[in-house]
């Protein structure tokens, strides 16, 4: 008994990591209908923007993670405003090729400057910190904080589009970018702001992936992947969609992590196929 | 009367195809003109190029002594000329009253808010929590013609408010016109209901083909000569 509930626990805090992942995928999603095949990548980029502020610059990570947020907000903003903005349009290609291409120059960048290696981030031993439930559960500091920072970012975010004049934009341009435009409205900086505000997310999910592991240059599909099925899982727009859908891959992971340790990636993928083959609106489609 | 707005030879393209071949038309300070003509003559493509959505010269369109053709949308719409999209084109994950307030977003000062609007058409504050493409389209056309109000216009273009409604919705719709103008406000109205655009205009503008076949004032034009206009000339 006690080991189903370690099970779902540890299963819904690894589905944190997961969701907070594919967080800023599902807003660039549901605002500019952006495929962006290069989220992975600009996780690790982050990953080691914070290395070098912290291992090279010697900055504190208290003072580092923020300056991380303002870094990565601007790269947003900039990156859409100067490249993808030319590319979002109707046509879904031109996207998808523009960041699979963005994709293959950060891998080899960062590889070329930093090696294939691993880099950890150091946390003062926070990442092995635990607290002891009854039942012989533990339960990692590190993956309570980052379900707190993914709960606190899929509140904010709903906060965001449901209940604030930004919000009301981002939906309208969803809904119509050229009629928009007639209420003065410029998608162009629309689109900007949710790629600066996505990418926000991307800094959080990088600083808390790297304080938990190890990361190379390499590793950015693999955190697309996640990324994706969570969005795909959960139901294409909806925060709260792509929370559960985080969640869910987390505990089917972590079911198959129990049956065999060679089975948790992959049972993650089984619960994804199977989903998009009985439910491929996802758990809960667009709502707002 | 001083002029508002003057479309000198306006041409438009979409891609390599011709809409407009040099259209003149104006509008002076309060005045309500008509843009009549079948589907295809080219008055939508007139208000989406007056509005910014469609590139244009610039000296082919002067507002308010300003050369403005080809300018943004998003900075027409700030300097004081607003349209009610064909079709309404609500947007459809907000709410009526939501819809509005992004109607406001360009924040120009006027009379036109929240409050007027709904002292304007009462029906929408019942239902402004629903989401605006829940409404019947009579509704939903209040909601567009509101929404385009909260910019706070000097020049209010409106195109085909009666498309697919019912003629009593038309006319109530219609009945609210000369309120909206009153506060000195330019308008443009596309019709496809010839009587209706003459009887709510001071001058009217026939187009054809993309170009204007007749101009003239709404109540002395014969109804023979606009048919004449409106269809080309019979063989």
């Amino acid at each position: 008994m006690s080991s189903i509930v370690n099970i779902l626990l540890q299963g819904v805090l690894l589905g944190a990591l997961y969701a907070l992942f594919a967080m800023g995928q599902s807003l660039v999603f549901g605002v500019m209908r952006l495929t962006n095949t290069a989220h992975g990548d600009f996780i690790v980029l982050l990953v080691f923007v914070l290395f070098v502020l912290t291992n090279l610059a010697h900055m504190p990570l208290w003072a580092a993670v923020p300056m991380l947020i303002g870094i990565a907000f601007c790269a947003g903003y900039a990156l859409q405003y100067t490249v993808l903005n030319r590319v979002s349009g109707r046509d879904p290609l031109p996207s998808l090729v523009v960041t699979f291409g963005l994709s293959i120059v950060i891998q080899n960048v960062l590889q070329e400057v930093f090696s294939a290696d691993p880099r950890a981030l150091a946390t003062g031993g926070f990442e092995s910190m635990s607290i002891s439930l009854p039942g012989g559960i533990a339960l990692g500091l590190l993956p309570i904080l980052t379900l707190a920072v993914t709960v606190a970012a899929t509140l904010g975010l709903q906060w965001l589009f449901g209940r604030t004049p930004l919000g009301r934009v981002f939906r309208a341009t969803s809904d119509d970018r050229e009629i928009v435009q007639l209420m003065g409205v410029s998608p162009r900086r629309t689109f900007a702001l949710a790629m600066g505000i996505a990418f926000v997310l991307i800094a959080l999910a990088a600083t808390l992936y790297a304080m938990r592991t190890a990361v190379s240059p390499s590793d950015g599909p693999a955190l697309l992947l996640y990324a994706f099925e969570a969005v795909i899982i959960g139901g294409m727009g909806s925060f709260w969609g792509t929370f559960l859908g985080g969640i869910a891959l987390g505990v089917a992971q972590q079911i198959g992590f129990y049956i065999d340790p060679g089975w948790g990636i992959w049972l993650g993928h089984v619960l994804f196929l199977a989903l998009l083959t009985i439910r491929p609106q996802g758990l809960l489609p667009k709502t707002a | 009367m001083s002029v508002i707005l003057e479309a000198r030879g306006l041409t438009a393209f979409y891609g390599d195809f011709q809409a407009l071949f040099g259209i003149d038309v104006t509008v002076e300070r309060g005045e309500v003109i008509a843009l009549i003509g079948s589907n295809g003559a080219g008055k939508s493509t007139f208000l989406k190029a007056l509005a910014g959505l469609l590139p244009a010269p610039a000296e082919q369109i002067i507002y308010k002594g300003e050369a403005v053709g080809g300018a943004a949308a998003a900075r027409i719409v700030g300097a004081g000329i607003a349209l009610v999209p064909e079709g309404r084109r609500l947007f459809a994950s907000l709410s009526v009253e939501e819809n509005l307030l992004l109607g406001a977003y360009s924040a120009r000062p006027g009379r036109w808010t929240l409050d007027t609007v709904y002292a304007l058409f009462p029906i929408l504050k019942e239902r402004r929590h629903h989401l605006a493409t829940a409404l019947s389209g009579g509704q939903q056309q209040m909601v567009a013609l509101g929404r385009a109000l909260m910019s706070n216009p000097d020049l209010l273009m409106c195109d085909e408010l009666s498309l697919g409604l019912a003629p009593v919705v038309v006319r109530e719709i219609y009945a609210a016109l000369p309120s909206i103008v009153a506060g000195g406000m330019s308008a443009i109205i596309v019709e496809q209901d010839v009587q209706l655009a003459r009887r709510v205009s001071k001058r009217f503008y026939c187009f054809q083909e993309g170009r204007v076949s007749l101009a003239g004032a709404s109540a002395e034009v014969s109804d023979e000569a606009i048919a004449l206009a409106y269809f080309g000339a019979m063989s």
